[in-house]
């Protein structure tokens, strides 16, 4: 079972990880794990288990091109994140590190707290015996999260994805 | 078919043309780093990728300008360690300390151009459509992935055109029409598409670069100011260039929105805690003391910037109990306000001036806020915790506002001067 995280409108990446928790000013760069929004939210990194779920409003992640914002996010397991809309650099960094983003409105279906099952490889989540399907990502991104990133993905492919052989 | 500036400049890049929607993979033409991210980006390209060099040195730009000079023995640390880096990889288009910030800096050395396609590790890097680039802020692993190959992947965006009638009356600037669009459409109103800026002829440099950072707040992947008119000729003029001659208006072009604005009623707009789009006019906010003003950044720290703040603050002192911290966007706009007097009247009016660069806008250093406080910013973002506490209030508005405020004491239109 995953856990239900309900954020709200357009938080931004200083809310996810403000600049001041950057990797590149912690001792310990591993200790990101534990900033992941340290001032929104500063229950949320000791509690989040593997696979939960961040369920948000309109322009998730908007603001700076920090990666360490998704990547706090990655530490913790986040299973997916699902929004409406998401702010373009941050879909594209969280794309990239292999976290599976969904566009869809289920602020006014879930609650935080919730308990609800997943199954994320067919963008199927099951909420009080309710089947809720979400809108597949396009064909490259999700060969891009298979492959685990872009990264693996560049390795694997010596290409970009839709780029001539 | 008729093509925005985007998608012409995109096909131009893919060598096919190319319409919104489409994705595409496309050659680069200049990737830019700061020294903010640069450790995880190097991380990246040498680990994660296996590159041992940079695709191009010619076509990769390095700025020290996030946290410039170093705040703290890790900054300074990873800095040199940039350093090193650079002279490894031989790239020449290195900015150090005091040259300013990133996006300023690479149109004065004329690196960035019109047609170009631009990537940095800056989520304003959209500030490059202040001279007609497809400009895009990209996170570590893109950059990397940019600095390993010259290439990128890119979903071709749609656009969002931006009309402006009429001319602006004194006290009001790029600044206000920004934030006014930002109210129009909302912080997401252009996310995943292009903004293009119509009908601005008449202004600056620095006045567009407000205007093609202000971009990315309404979540657009480039802001294009069209790249015509006196201070664009003068800018290629003296860099010796002209513009593409596949790069213009096409009549007929496809935009997703169009938002007329017209200039002639625009009032002084001011952003309130703690979101770019919740905006008023400055006539509707009530009163607002500050501690603080702050002026400077890649949106509003230009020459000309602070030469409009020294026309109204000229013989007269800023409110006791009020700092003011002026913070250049770059040496150039800074040597040019120590040669015409700008300078000379901030500092006499009780200003105090920092060394060029990013300063307290993501609040490493240079003028953060302690709890409580509260400031008239003149940069990009008010976010919660953006330039220190997160118990700090911050408002954005124009250089004429600065100037009012820093003088009233309490938010003012520049009208309240004269
Ligand atoms: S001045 Fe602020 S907004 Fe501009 S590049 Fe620097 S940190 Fe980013």
């Amino acid at each position: 079972m995953a856990r239900v995280w309900m954020f709200g409108a357009h938080v931004n990446t200083d809310q996810i990880v403000p600049g001041r928790y950057a990797p590149y000013m912690l001792k310990d760069e591993a200790a990101l794990r534990n900033y992941p929004f340290v001032e929104a939210r500063p229950e949320f990194a000791a509690m989040v288990q593997p696979g939960d779920l961040l369920v948000a409003g309109p322009n998730f992640g908007c603001g700076s091109s920090r990666e360490y914002a998704p990547l706090a996010l990655k530490m913790v397991e986040v299973g997916a994140i699902i929004a409406p809309l998401f702010a373009r650099i941050f879909y594209r960094n969280a794309l990239n590190l292999g976290i599976p983003c969904f566009e869809a409105d289920l602020t006014s279906v879930l609650h935080d707290g919730q308990q609800v099952e997943t199954h994320l490889n067919e963008g199927v989540i099951v909420a009080n015996g309710q089947t809720i399907q979400l809108p597949p990502p396009p064909a490259f991104l999700r060969e891009v999260w298979a492959a685990g990133g872009i990264v693996p993905y560049y390795k694997q492919h010596g290409r970009f994805p839709g780029q001539a052989g | 078919m008729a093509q925005t500036l985007a998608e012409q400049i995109i096909s131009r890049a893919a060598g096919r043309p190319v319409r919104a929607g489409e994705n595409a993979v496309v050659a680069i033409d200049l990737v830019m780093m700061h020294d903010s991210i640069s450790p995880s980006i190097i991380k990246v390209l040498h680990s994660e990728l296996g590159a041992e060099r940079v695709f191009d040195p010619e076509r990769v730009a390095v700025v020290i300008d996030h946290v410039a000079p170093a705040a703290t023995i890790q900054n300074a640390e990873h800095q040199a360690n940039l350093r090193r880096w650079v002279r490894q990889q031989g790239i020449r288009h290195f900015f150090d300390v005091g040259r300013g910030i990133s996006h300023p800096v690479l149109v004065e050395e004329g690196l960035a151009r019109p047609g170009m396609v631009i990537v940095g590790s800056d989520s304003h890097s959209t500030g490059y459509g202040t001279v007609g680039a497809f400009g895009t802020g990209m996170g570590t692993t893109d950059i990397a992935l940019a600095l390993a190959t010259g290439r990128t992947w890119l979903r071709v965006p749609e656009t969002v055109r931006v009309q402006a009638h009429g001319h602006m009356r004194p006290g009001v600037s790029a600044k206000d029409l920004g934030l006014k669009v930002a109210r129009e459409i909302g912080a997401d109103g252009a996310t995943y598409q292009s903004v293009e800026w119509h009908g601005l002829d008449e202004l600056s440099l620095g006045e567009r670069m407000t205007l093609a950072t202000l971009s990315i707040e309404v979540g657009g992947k480039a802001g294009i100011v069209v790249p015509t008119g006196a201070a664009i000729e003068a800018h290629m003029a003296q860099h010796g260039y002209q513009m593409p001659e596949w790069l213009r208006v096409e009549a007929r072009a496809t935009y997703s929105r169009v938002v007329e604005i017209d200039l002639s009623v625009l009032e002084p707009q001011i952003s309130v805690p703690h979101q770019v789009d919740t905006v008023v006019d400055l006539s509707a906010l009530g009163r607002v003391e500050v501690d603080v003003v702050y002026l400077g950044t890649c949106t509003n720290g230009h020459h000309e910037h602070m030469a409009a703040a020294a026309r109204l603050m000229k013989g007269r002192k800023i409110a006791p109990g009020v700092r003011m911290i002026v913070v250049p966007t770059s040496s150039e706009a800074l040597l040019r306000a120590t040669e015409d007097g700008t300078l000379a009247t901030l500092i006499a009016a009780g200003a105090a001036i920092g060394t060029p660069g990013c300063g307290a806008c993501i609040g490493r250093h240079m003028g953060v806020l302690a709890p409580g406080e509260t400031c008239l910013f003149t940069g990009n973002r008010n976010f919660r915790g953006r330039m220190g506490s997160p118990e700090a209030q911050i408002y954005l508005g124009s250089p004429e506002v600065a100037a009012a405020t820093a003088l009233a004491g309490y938010i003012a239109h520049p009208a309240e001067l004269v």
